[in-house]
């Protein structure tokens, strides 16, 4: 149906895709998988018209085909049905589904009573039983999903491209998504799937196809493939492997004592996490491990107050602390560093001197006045001890590499004196050298005393790193690894095993 | 050797915009002051730079508000109109003195910027939405209290508005002090500090733990009651209150004079002497094409040049 032929797109200091083959059959769904970066987003932009490969054929219905915009796609047979609903919220339900292609009566009008007819059978064909008359917005996420849905397959789709499409729903919506997707595969059209959640993928797909750093690792039947082998392809990591250990620069064990520093019990977000506790004891580095989407950066995210929880309480340093708010996080010693760096963590515009002393500033101030003399203090006794590259304290912190923006932001926090430390994905996107310093820095300030959070997509940094590791998967904690389980093997079995159903 | 010479042009390029967007204003009004100096009688006096000076004082007490603003990635369209309130409730409180009138006036301004703020930092209202929301709506309180012009006679008032310290007016005075003031604020205080960094990324500075809120609904404060001043001021120098017309358009003057200043739009960055040259860059510029006699309307287009150009410098030197 839709072909793909060593394809391959690059970007500006990145190879997105490279030489990847991925074939839609009719009546199949196909999961395709991968981490972040892997190239599934960019894999799915070419299907659908939003990029141009570089190299490579795609072939449709048997014809090399070219789609030079989305609509191109669209009008060819291909719909997509992204994460978030892309609809016009204020107008019907039919208006939606009929959107750009009304029935039209004499006079060119909108002929509403076909347009409502046909609207309720087709929401009819999929099980769905709404008034379509009814505003969009006035339907739950789940029900809007559905009707993009509808309108992916009355628009006489061939192919109906799905991106995490159960991120926002609720079990029985789920289950009513996973009945119109069979129907679809009866009717005969090819679905590609994309999801992080086994269970998922194993109840509703037929085939699968692994992508790792832009290429291709692994596409066959789903059934022959079992969970595993499925996380072991995922994450780039051998099962049997016999790995030497010594490849980060991780010390190993820390002396981890007393009451924990870190006490968080029951975050629960709507959709997102669902009870997970985790606690630090000062000097222990705690991993959290778990595949994209399962809840690692949220986890970070809810215990730092960026991120209103519905329930669950965090305590540190044997005091509650409020949550859902940075400020009250941060007064009482909590630290994160943000996985996405460029957006979240650093201020592109200011110097690394006004970087560092970003989140310390009133404590380095009088009446509301800075003290330039102690800052100055502050900042250069961190870039000595971090080994900051900067041409000087004034350098703007958007030209400085990644690895030392990223230990600008180290020393905004360690300003503070936190007692807690969360860091999201700490060395991503930084050269080999800045790396190992980091994880070096990692070490001694665990020895100092501080409880860390790592979570990393990295395995050896998040095995060798840790003392312990919590496991997460689709928001909930499924294990916790101590002592001489925290290992490859025993991370890959924990992410791998079934269940963990949390409806 | 051309191979060379290629590759180092666009860095010579992004340096020349720099420059231009740095240090254009300054050349600008140097280029003016000269041209005008050779060609248009009677630009050297005394009298002629008073009048240049007293009439350039409210406009840069609105763009220092608007700096502020705008550098924290918003901007106050409603500052004409705190003007108009500014001057309403100066003709209503002038009985009680003109200190007393002064203060309600600023307080005036105060709440109208706390309004704003609070729209944009609490709700998530676009600032250019909010303050525009607040300017229509702060034109007609203003034209309530006080429905037409009314003449303001008062020595306090009289005083303030064409009396001078040692040959200074007393506008040039405050507006001068007031540019301090700001340019002390931005650079040398936590809220300064704070500001630039909300408004070059937000995102960031909320997770760094900012209060986020607490400066966003200070700097419409702070904008406010530059506004409500600069209102005052223009009272006392026209010695009347006119709510209908006083403080039109000074939006875009104010905005004009930030950007041509060198403070980008994106935030970020506050240049506190370039809006101050920018300001009276525009008023030369109208100065200059009044006295030859050409009509408002060229003064408009010619603003509309600088400003493209002014705005031209800024992008392609943050496309990179």
């Amino acid at each position: 149906m839709l072909s793909v032929s060593s394809l391959t797109k690059t970007f500006p200091g990145a190879r997105a895709l490279d030489g990847v083959d991925f074939a839609a059959r009719p009546g199949e769904v196909h999961a395709l998988i991968g981490e972040n970066g892997a190239g599934k987003s960019t894999l799915i932009k070419v299907l659908t018209g939003v990029y141009q490969p570089d190299e490579g054929e795609i072939v449709f219905g048997g014809e090399p085909v070219r789609f030079a915009t989305p609509l191109a796609a669209q009008h060819a047979g291909i719909s997509t049905i992204y994460q978030e609903v892309n609809l016009v919220p204020l107008m019907s339900v039919a208006r939606n589904l009929f959107l750009g292609r009304e029935p039209r009566g004499r006079l060119g009008l909108i002929d509403f009573r076909r347009m409502h007819r046909e609207a309720d059978a087709a929401l009819r064909s999929l099980g769905l039983r709404i008034d379509v008359r009814r505003p969009l917005r006035e339907l739950g996420v789940g029900a809007q999903q559905m009707v993009a849905l509808a309108r992916a397959v009355s628009v006489d789709a061939r192919v109906v491209v799905m991106d995490e499409p159960t991120s926002s729903l609720e079990p029985r919506e789920v289950r009513t998504l996973f009945g119109v997707i069979r129907m679809l595969k009866e009717r005969g059209i090819a679905v590609v799937y994309v999801s992080h959640r086994l269970d998922e993928l194993y109840e509703v797909c037929d085939t699968v196809t692994v992508l790792r750093d832009g290429k291709l690792v692994h596409t066959g039947r789903i059934a022959d493939l079992d969970r595993l082998r499925l996380v072991s392809l995922m994450l780039g990591r051998e099962m049997s492997e016999v790995r030497s250990e010594g490849l980060t620069k991780f010390s190993g064990d820390h002396e981890a004592g007393g009451e924990p520093v870190l006490d968080a019990r029951e975050l629960t977000v709507r959709h997102v996490l669902h009870e997970v506790s985790v606690q630090l004891r000062p000097g222990e580095v705690v991993g959290l491990g778990g595949l994209l989407g399962s809840g690692r950066s949220e986890t970070a995210k809810a215990i730092a107050g960026a991120l209103p929880p519905d329930s669950g309480t965090v305590v540190v340093a044997g005091a509650a602390v409020r949550t859902g708010s940075t400020p009250a996080a941060i007064r009482a010693g909590i630290s994160l560093l943000p996985e996405d760096r460029k957006a979240e963590g650093i201020v592109p515009g200011l110097s690394v001197r006004e970087n560092i002393a970003l989140a310390a500033l009133p404590g380095l101030s009088r009446f509301g006045l800075v003290d330039d003399a102690r800052v100055d203090r502050i900042v250069d006794t961190f870039i000595k001890r971090l080994r900051i590259k900067t041409s000087g304290p004034y350098q703007k912190v958007g030209e400085l590499s990644g690895g030392n923006q990223q230990k600008v932001l180290l020393a905004r926090w360690l300003a503070m004196r936190p007692k807690v430390l969360l860091l999201d994905e700490p060395t991503r996107g930084i050269d080999v050298g800045a790396k190992a310093e980091v994880q070096r820095l990692i070490d001694e300030l665990a020895d100092e005393g501080l409880g860390v959070l790592l979570i990393s997509s990295d395995m050896e940094e998040l095995i060798e790193g840790s003392d312990r590791v919590v496991v997460l998967k689709d928001g909930a904690v499924v294990a916790e690894l101590t002592g001489d389980d925290v290992t490859e093997d025993r991370l890959l079995h924990a992410i791998a095993a079934e269940g963990g159903d949390h409806d | 050797m051309t191979d060379l010479a290629l590759r180092r042009a666009p860095a010579d390029r992004e340096r020349m915009l720099g420059l231009l967007q740095d240090y254009g204003v300054y050349a600008g009004v140097t280029v003016l002051i000269l041209a005008n100096i050779a060609f248009t009688p009677h630009f050297v006096s005394a009298e002629n730079f008073r009048t240049q000076a007293v009439q350039v004082a409210p406009v840069l007490i609105v763009a220092l508000g608007m700096a502020l603003a705008i550098g924290s990635e918003g901007v106050d369209l409603s500052v004409g109109s705190v003007m108009a309130l500014a001057t309403s409730l100066v003709s209503l409180y002038l009985g009680y003195g003109p200190w007393i009138a002064l203060i309600v006036a600023m307080l005036g301004g105060a709440a109208v910027g706390l309004a704003s703020g609070s729209l944009i930092a609490h709700i998530g209202v676009q600032p250019i939405v909010a303050t525009l929301a607040l300017m229509v709506a702060v034109r007609g309180i203003a034209l309530v209290m006080l429905p037409q012009l009314k003449d303001v006679r008062d020595p306090g008032m009289a005083t303030l508005g064409s009396g001078d310290l040692l040959g200074i007016p007393y506008l040039v005075l405050i507006a001068a002090a007031l540019a301090l003031l700001v340019g002390f604020t931005v650079r040398r205080t936590t809220f300064g500090r704070q500001l630039l960094a909300i408004g070059d990324s937000r995102p960031a500075a909320q997770l760094a733990g900012l209060p986020v809120r607490r400066v966003l609904i200070l700097v419409y404060i702070c904008s406010g009651v530059l506004a409500a001043i600069a209102g005052v001021l223009a009272t006392a120098r026209l010695q009347a209150s006119d709510p209908t017309s006083l403080g039109n358009l000074m939006e875009l003057s104010a905005i004009t004079a930030v950007v041509v200043g060198g403070t980008p739009l994106s935030g970020g960055r506050i240049r506190v002497g370039g809006t101050v040259a920018g300001a009276v860059l525009i008023q030369l510029l109208t100065a200059t094409l009044i006295k030859h006699d050409l009509p408002p309307s060229w003064t408009q287009i010619a603003q509309a040049v600088v400003i493209v150009l002014a705005v031209y410098a800024a992008r392609e030197r943050g496309k990179r």
